[in-house]
């Protein structure tokens, strides 16, 4: 069995691919896609401390994350529908009609 | 009898609110006319009542008091809704109801056919009610809001015209200048109850309460100015020099609200309110001679615009002006019980005289109209002769010009005659009563000439009006000429119940009535006056010989009017040719209106554009627009974060994320 912190580097890669994705990219789906892999960079961090202190805390709160992970890509999928219809396009830079 | 007085105010008040929230409604003159002349009728019964009741009680005990509630309670201060009657006030309701009534039959002749009809019925209740509890009032607080209340209804009913941007402004112009007086109302208000309260520890402005602790006040200063600022508040109200220029003016309301409003009730309620303080004001010599003179120069300065005004009724607003001048010359020499006597007298005449004038007008309108003559009905140039067409109109016209002017036997003389001898013979002023009398009696020739001059041009000679419309003329409906018979008989035999002492005594042992009615009333001043030690002349050939000269005045006065109207009619013109500047001065009212624009109007006008566009543009919309421009200035740097791009705040929420975990971290 592996170490802890092999899974914690594997989750903070994950996190910081993310992060990074999101911040450069400019179609919302993989922005979106990304934060999906900030959201499992989590899980995977929960489940590792879960299994390292035989608590099963850790694993119940992954089931709610992956929950309201799904319901995020439901409305959120929902949304870039609408906006595509809209403008065209899922390119971020186009949705700033809220600018002054 | 006495526990139905609060039915004489309510009566004119029901009628009023009935008028005003269904007149609209109800559409048919003759009910709306009904409900309000009726209202004004059933207080005159119980006036009527009332005075009966007064009548038989002796001298002594004609005085009582019903308070309705009370109205305000402060510690030890009270004022109530409540009505003193006592013989002064009985007289005012008498001539407030008894001429309210006529004038209000009056006016449904005179009204027929005008739009808003039981508008103004309403108002000319209102009016009655506010003048009722001006004259029954039992403090000083419930009387100044009949005070204030006629002012509003003379300025509803002077704007009832209001198309007429002359009408409009009229009724501003009284409604400003009697603000002006109420202000100094309030302060004397303000004065004697502050002086009361603070050194005496009497809070009150109950009259009786006053009149019983008169003796706290002592003569001085503080009584002289108390009586000067309600006399300030009279000049407004009953247009005496300098406050009388609204009065001219206030002709373009209805002819009946001239008659009842600008000529027997409201104008005297300033002559009231000083005989009702009579206890103040004697105590002032100062104050007194500052009335005489106010009112001895009314007098004069009035009658001489008179005589060379046109339009009928402007004629008889200077009159009035005039007639106010005399009742304040005979408060001004303690002749308190004269004062109110004229105003008496006053009342009849003059209301009979406006009214004849509102029949000549009603008459000429038609006859103009028939021709379709766009003439001014109101010019006396364009009459003449009318005397043929309007006979009823014409001698009670003619009656009431005869008690005007000073014919011994008429009202208008008994009351004229004893002010006059008061004037000369009074104990206060002793240099200037010879001047006052001569005002007076100056006065009263000129009043005897524009008056005759008035009924001249009017009513004889050939008729300056086309033959169609001459012969369109036509007299008045029984509601008009019925107040004027009535009208006219009062100013022939009003005057015999205060026949003045001399003659009542060489006639047979015929007391003054009217005198020793009011008597209890002024009893504090007569006793007053003989403790101070103070005499006036007794001289009874010189009262014979002083009224023998004002008739012969006024003679004087009637003989030149017809001299120069009726027998040489072209003298005037050639008069107005030789003295052009002087016809111009008098004809234009000697250009008062005019001084008081540039010195008074137009330097508050200036002083309201000023505070408009100086004060209220720049610093009161500056500090409202200055903070919104604040708020905006700051919003407009910040709203530079709200870039609208997704990166930028995703960026923002990391760097805020990875600092606070830095804090957290290291710190």
């Amino acid at each position: 069995m592996l170490a802890l912190h092999n899974y914690l580097i594997v989750s903070a890669i994950l996190f910081a691919i993310g992060t990074i994705g999101v911040l450069t990219r400019r179609n919302a789906i993989v922005m979106f896609m990304c934060v999906e892999m900030m959201l499992n960079a989590v899980n995977l961090t929960f489940i590792a401390f879960s299994r390292y202190l035989g608590n099963i805390d850790g694993q119940v709160f992954v089931f709610f994350v992956m929950t309201v992970a799904a319901a995020e890509a439901a409305v959120g999928l929902a949304l870039m529908i609408a906006f595509y219809k809209n403008r065209e396009s899922i390119d971020v830079e186009d949705i700033n009609i809220m600018k002054l | 009898m006495f526990d139905l007085v609060w039915l004489i105010p309510l009566c004119p008040l029901i009628g009023s609110v009935i008028n005003g929230l269904l007149g609209k409604k109800i559409k048919n003159e003759t009910i709306i006319g009904g409900i309000a002349a009726g209202s004004v009728f059933a207080s005159f019964m119980v006036a009527c009542g009332i005075l009966f009741q007064l009548l038989s009680l002796p001298a002594e005990q004609r005085v009582f008091e019903k308070t309705i509630f009370t109205w305000i309670q402060s510690g030890n201060f009270k004022a109530d809704i409540g009505f003193l009657i006592d013989p002064l006030s009985a007289i005012m309701l008498m001539v407030v109801t008894g001429i309210g009534f006529l004038i209000h039959l009056y006016s449904i002749g005179y009204m027929h056919g005008e739009e808003g009809f039981y508008r103004y019925f309403c108002y000319l209740n209102l009016f009655t009610f506010s003048m009722l509890c001006l004259v029954a009032g039992n403090n000083l607080l419930l009387m100044f809001i009949g005070w204030e209340g006629v002012g509003l209804c003379s300025y509803l009913l002077i704007g009832y015209y209001f198309h007429k941007k002359s009408a409009g402004d009229a009724g501003k112009k009284a409604f400003v200048m009697n603000r002006v007086g109420d202000f100094g109302f309030l302060l004397g208000l303000f004065t004697l109850f502050w002086y009361l309260g603070g050194t005496h520890n009497v809070w009150t402005v109950n009259f009786r309460e006053l009149a019983a602790n008169a003796d706290l006040i002592p003569a001085g200063a503080l009584v002289t100015a108390v009586c000067l600022f309600f006399f300030i508040g009279a000049t407004g109200k009953s247009a005496q020099i300098p406050l009388y220029t609204w009065l001219p003016d206030a002709m373009e309301g209805p002819t009946p609200v001239s008659a009842l409003i600008h000529a027997a009730t409201m104008v005297t309620a300033g002559v009231y309110m000083i005989a009702r303080m009579n206890f103040l004001y004697i105590k002032s010599p100062t104050a007194l001679l500052v009335i005489a003179c106010v009112g001895a120069a009314t007098a004069l300065f009035a009658a001489t615009i008179g005589t060379a005004q046109n339009d009928i009724k402007r004629v008889l607003a200077y009159s009035t002006v005039s007639q106010l001048g005399y009742m304040f010359l005979a408060m001004g020499v303690g002749a308190f019980g004269a004062g109110v006597f004229h105003l008496m007298t006053h009342a009849f005449f003059k209301a009979c005289l406006f009214l004849g004038s509102g029949s000549v007008i009603h008459g000429m309108h038609h006859a103009l109209h028939h021709e379709h003559s766009d003439a001014d009905p109101q010019d006396m140039r364009n009459m003449g002769g009318l005397k043929s067409k309007m006979p009823i109109t014409f001698i009670t016209f003619l009656l009431a010009t005869i008690a005007i002017a000073g014919i011994p036997g008429f009202a208008g003389f008994f009351s004229k005659d004893e002010i006059l001898w008061q004037a000369f013979a009074n104990p206060h002023h002793h240099q200037a009563n010879i001047l006052l009398w001569a005002a007076g009696a100056v006065a009263a020739g000129l009043t005897a000439f524009y008056m005759f001059r008035l009924v001249f041009m009017t009513f004889f000679g050939k008729t300056r009006l086309s033959d169609k419309a001459f012969h369109h003329l036509h007299e008045s409906p029984w509601v008009i000429t019925v107040p004027l018979v009535v009208l006219a008989f009062l100013s022939v035999v009003g005057g015999y119940i205060g026949v003045p002492a001399v003659i009542g005594h060489t006639f047979g042992n015929f007391p003054n009535y009217f005198e020793l009615w009011l008597d209890p009333v002024f009893a504090y001043s007569k006793h007053y006056v003989e403790a101070s030690g103070a005499h006036g002349v007794h001289n009874v050939a010189l009262e014979w010989g002083l009224m023998g000269v004002s008739v012969l005045i006024a003679c004087g006065g009637i003989g030149l009017a017809a001299a120069l109207y009726l027998i040489n009619p072209g003298f005037p013109e050639k008069f107005v040719a030789a003295f052009p500047v002087l016809h111009r001065a008098v004809y234009n009212k000697w250009y008062v209106d005019e001084i008081y624009d540039f010195m008074i109007v137009n330097p508050c006008k200036s002083l309201g554009q000023f505070l408009w566009r100086g004060f209220d543009v720049v610093v009161v919309d500056g500090m409202v627009n200055g903070v919104a421009a604040t708020v905006r200035g700051f919003s407009g740097l910040f709203r530079h974060v709200q870039t609208g791009f997704v990166h930028n705040y995703a960026f923002t929420m990391v760097a805020g994320v990875v600092l606070i975990v830095g804090v957290y971290l290291f710190r």
